[in-house]
């Protein structure tokens, strides 16, 4: 098994720069690419990437594998090898604090942006608020994000923008709590969401969908945002 | 950011008019070639065509909506692409040029055919 | 692509100094160690009472081990059975702890428990419901109506099969509404404790940046979940290290019941991931290699759904007796099949996808591999309701430990006891981690200073630091840890025996000298994971070798601890707390409360399910 290993410590280095590296191990191609991971950190233990739950529900170890964006604990490595061949980056557009650890702090600030909490000023009952199956069932898709920004770091339109652009992550959440039937700040979400780079930066290149590990569609929440916005303006 | 990126434009009335416009370029795209396919064309048929009233209005919308369907696409494009990354710090200048060069382009394509239309009648 | 480089400025690039008279401080009038769901329970309600508050976290507090519960949250809401009563509640968890939870903090959890989690649904959690709207309850083990008597309940408070998920994203939220400050990707070294004993706060790692800072606080909280990397598989992250458990040993305090794990009954075969016990809950079953639902031999009333303890030891009897499934008849089989497709979509969503991706099995058509599985410390630091940090005074009796709390699972209030029942830790996280912020922002109001903190107390505190720093040559962090995790593995399992665990103590100790001899070869400043990794392994070690002395000693078998060389419950000797103390390494007995205020104690009866 041969890795291409992208490394860079800025207090060593220079420039970032690939590491290749043979790994030998009989059935590497059952193994997770976080597994993977693990045996070379073990042989040099200056490799550095996030992980933690490795069951793809925590969202720290997202990273580009062979051009594609994914979770390093839930990617089997014959999945994403290419005849015998691996190369590990980290997640594309985001500043690259050391190795596969990305500096995260733009994108959760767009996640910040919106508000990503249940607004509801009535005074809540006693017991639960109430909601209908069926209610509930339109935060299905939604809520389950995990944070991991492989989305939107496969977004060219988040590449260009991340200031300004929320990217798929931040918009399927804003869209989690439109939906919400217990959450009463619909006007003032849209309202926040309204100007030419929020929300209207995204193309509908649908690249978040093929990235993202839970199977969420944030484009579809992206277009449901728009309707939204659009009846809204009529 | 960039003075002309904040300069309080509205994503949902942009995104509405790239729509509309592009629904009436492509109304105006296929009455013109369907009367280019209804017969042989010569100078004085096409004349006689566009000088009539309602096409000349409609030639006329269809000019306004290529403008503004030009400029916001442009615009778009400018923001995209325009950026410190490959910029540098100048970005915002380049930004500035790259629309005022847009926007020259923009009314020259939307005063010339609109003088032709209009100059059809004479 | 220039803007992935990001040079530091010139005077960053130096390796850390850990010089105690010069480390930066930052002041808060509480700090909590921890972003999991006990820890932003208690910072949620600081901050909101407008206190200084920071929650400290070494991984983004959504990537805390919380996020992985699955089943639910158990609380008696009347939800499923209009009749339930938190008092049915209570019984069981004072039965499942096998008489050693503290009653009074279980009457506080199960009395106060709906009140926390109607909160959490206020604040948005998305539980899913019944058809009148109200919060889906699912059957989950040791659970029962009218005090054992009334058959089965179902008392656990669900999101689908992402509870954990949808209860640590939703405090993280409300935590941000309420501007908590976040120290994020922090670790938390060791605790500054001063002369009188008191704590002052914590010496603390900037993990970016390698950024060493005196964290000082009025209150300190310590929140930083399970260890259950001490062994070599568990349903547990990768992060629980049990960093508070070895920073409360390392500064001389006490931990109670640390012999006490808990082995879950499903987690998946070789891969160590757990699947929710709501499987069970939902009308799964297990079988062996025969096809046979043993359960019902062990545990002929409750079956599959008697209390984890039960439900283990029979797996490990079925595989020692040879009816276990697979080529090495090493594990058995858990049934889903039958419950068709759409039950299992609907309920356990999240389930077939780790089904899918780690036992390569569909449980809508086939059955998925299991075996008992580490995966929750019962133990912990002790503490009282308000979550305040306990050791023992002069007379052996509980003293407060001034300035420190501890909540969750790195705490032992006690309410889980010898065996904890399913969705009791997530309302145990709310609950108590409620109760000490409600108890912090009491004091503050009644004003309380920061403490002094000598030179001395930061460097013992920063000593660690220092000591891997100037490791050179030895061996491998890697290499001991897995040596530490296998030795763990074979001897304290379900089944655990004298001889083995004496051999262990004398091995750990030993392991001792190697990690105090071990080499960190990895000493840059910037995201060193290699250090994180090294000042983990300390902490593994202290938890381990406390499970160590104290399972050798509790010479009974209660709960989750069984002997084969003391079968038998000893209560006239052991129905007690256990305490380790670190410095003597002496095992001392505690008394365990049986006085709640409102209703009659719970008297211990033998146990059967
Ligand atoms: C797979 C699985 C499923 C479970 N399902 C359920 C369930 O359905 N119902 C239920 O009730 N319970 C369940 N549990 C148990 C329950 O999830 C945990 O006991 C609980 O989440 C622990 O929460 P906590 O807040 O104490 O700690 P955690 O959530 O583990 O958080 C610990 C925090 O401490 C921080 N930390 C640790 N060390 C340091 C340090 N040195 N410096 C700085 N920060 C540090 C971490 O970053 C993290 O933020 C489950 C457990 C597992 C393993
Ligand atoms: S939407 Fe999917 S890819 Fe994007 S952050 Fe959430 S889980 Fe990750």
């Amino acid at each position: 098994m041969r890795i291409s290993l992208y490394r860079y410590d800025p207090d060593a280095d220079a420039a970032p720069r690939m590491e290749n590296l043979e790994l030998d191990i009989p059935g590497v191609g059952d193994l997770m690419v976080l597994d993977l991971l693990e045996r070379l950190k073990a042989i040099d233990p200056s490799i550095a990437y996030r992980r933690s739950c490795r069951e793809g529900v925590c969202g720290s170890d997202g990273v580009n594998m062979n051009g594609r964006n994914g979770l390093a604990c839930t990617t089997p490595v014959s999945e994403v090898a290419r005849r015998g061949k691996l190369t590990l980056r980290p997640l594309p557009g985001l500043p690259v604090i050391r190795d596969l650890v990305v500096d995260m702090t733009q994108f959760y600030r767009q996640y910040e942006k919106i508000k990503p909490f249940l607004q509801n000023e009535d005074p809540p009952p006693a017991r639960e608020r109430l909601q209908t199956p069926e209610d509930r069932e339109k935060l299905n898709g939604l809520y389950e994000c995990i944070l991991c920004a492989c989305c939107s770091t496969s977004c060219p339109s988040f590449w260009w923008n991340p200031e300004k652009f929320v990217g798929p992550a931040g918009l399927l959440q804003a869209y989690r709590f439109l939906a919400d039937s217990r959450d009463t700040a619909t006007e003032e979400r849209l309202a926040e969401l309204e100007d030419p780079f929020s929300v209207f930066r995204c193309r509908g290149i649908m690249n978040c969908v093929s990235a993202c590990p839970k199977g969420l569609n944030p484009t579809r929440a992206i277009g449901k945002i728009r309707t939204m916005l659009v009846e809204r303006g009529i | 950011m960039t003075p002309v990126a904040s300069l309080g434009r509205s994503g949902l009335a942009d995104f509405v008019l790239q729509r509309a416009t592009a629904v009436v370029l492509a109304a105006f795209a296929l009455c013109v070639l369907g009367w280019f396919l209804a017969a042989p064309v010569n100078h004085a048929r096409l004349a006689a065509f566009f000088g009539t009233l309602p096409m000349r209005a409609f030639t006329t919308l269809a000019i306004l909506a290529l403008a503004a369907h030009a400029w916001i696409g442009m615009w778009t494009v400018g923001t995209d692409y325009v950026r410190r990354h490959y910029f540098g710090r100048r970005h915002a200048l380049y930004l500035a040029i790259y629309q005022i060069g847009c926007a020259a382009l923009v009314f020259l394509y939307l005063v010339w055919p609109l003088a032709v239309v209009w100059g059809v009648a004479r | 692509m220039p803007w992935r480089r990001r040079q530091p400025p010139v005077a960053e690039r130096f390796a850390p100094v850990v010089d105690v008279s010069q480390l930066p401080v930052m002041e808060f009038d509480g700090v909590i160690v921890g972003g999991g769901g006990a820890g932003l329970r208690a910072g949620l309600q600081l901050a909101r009472s407008g206190l200084k508050t920071a929650v400290l976290s070494k991984v983004f507090p959504t990537r805390s081990h919380t996020v992985s519960a699955q089943g639910g949250i158990t609380c008696a809401i009347a939800s499923e059975d209009p009749d339930d009563d938190w008092r049915w509640h209570m019984y069981d968890t004072v039965k499942g702890s096998d008489y050693i939870g503290d009653q009074d903090a279980i009457e506080y959890m199960c009395s106060v428990g709906p009140e926390a989690v109607y909160e959490l649904e206020h604040m948005g959690l998305p539980f899913t419901r019944t058809e009148s709207g109200r919060i889906y309850q699912r059957p989950f083990g040791g659970q029962s109506k009218n005090f054992g008597k009334g058959g089965q309940a179902s008392r656990t408070c669900a999101a689908e099969d992402r509870t954990g998920h949808a209860l640590l994203h939703t405090l993280y939220q409300n935590n941000l509404r309420a501007g908590t400050v976040f120290l994020n990707e922090w670790f938390a070294v060791d605790l500054v404790v001063n002369q009188d004993g008191a704590v002052a706060g914590v010496v603390a790692l900037n993990i970016e940046t390698g950024e060493v800072v005196f964290v000082k606080s009025k209150a300190t909280v310590l929140a930083t979940g399970g260890a259950g990397r001490i062994y070599a598989t568990t349903t547990n992250a990768m992060t629980n290290t049990g960093d508070g458990v070895g920073m409360a040993l390392r500064a001389g305090l006490p931990v109670q019941d640390i012999e006490m794990w808990q082995f879950h009954p499903t987690g998946i075969h070789r891969a160590g991931v757990l699947v929710t016990e709501g499987c069970r809950g939902e009308g799964g079953y297990l079988v062996n290699k025969d096809g046979e639902r043993f359960m019902e031999r062990y545990a002929p009333n409750a079956k599959d759904l008697a209390s984890r303890d039960v439900v283990a030891r029979s797996m490990v009897q079925e595989i020692m007796e040879g009816r276990g499934a697979g080529e090495n008849a090493d594990h058995v089989l858990l049934k889903l099949d039958h419950l068709g497709a759409e039950t299992i979509h609907k309920r356990l969503p999240g389930i077939v996808e780790l089904a899918k991706t780690f036992a390569h099995v569909d449980p809508v058509r086939e059955l998925i591999p299991v075996v008992p599985t580490c995966h929750y410390m019962m133990g912990g630091v002790p503490t009282n309701v308000h979550g305040q940090a306990l050791t023992q005074g002069a007379g052996s009796g509980d003293r407060v430990v001034e300035g420190l709390y501890a909540i969750g699972e790195a705490a032992c209030v006690s309410v889980h006891g010898a065996n904890r029942l399913g969705g009791n830790s997530l309302l145990d996280l709310v609950v108590f981690g409620r109760a000490a912020g409600l108890h912090i922002e009491e004091t503050m109001r009644q004003g309380v200073a920061f403490r002094a903190a000598s030179e001395t107390d930061l460097e013992r505190a920063g000593a660690r630091l220092v000591r891997w720093d100037h490791s050179v040559g030895g061996e491998s962090v890697a290499k001991l840890k897995e040596e530490l995790q296998r030795l763990m593995l074979v001897n304290f399992n379900v089944f655990r025996s004298g001889e083995r665990m004496r051999a262990s103590i004398h091995q750990l100790a030993e392991l001792r000298e190697r990690i105090g001899q071990a080499h960190l070869a990895d000493k840059s400043r910037v995201f060193n994971t290699a250090r994180l990794e090294a000042l983990e392994l300390d902490n593994l070690l202290e938890v381990a070798e406390a499970t160590a002395i104290v399972a050798e000693a509790r010479t009974e078998s209660r709960g989750a601890h069984a002997r084969d060389d003391y079968t038998e419950r000893d209560d006239e000797n052991w129905l007690c707390h256990s305490l380790f103390f670190p410095g003597e390494r002496r095992v001392a007995k505690r008394a365990v409360n049986f006085a709640p205020k409102t209703v009659d104690t719970f008297a211990p009866t033998a146990r059967s399910y």
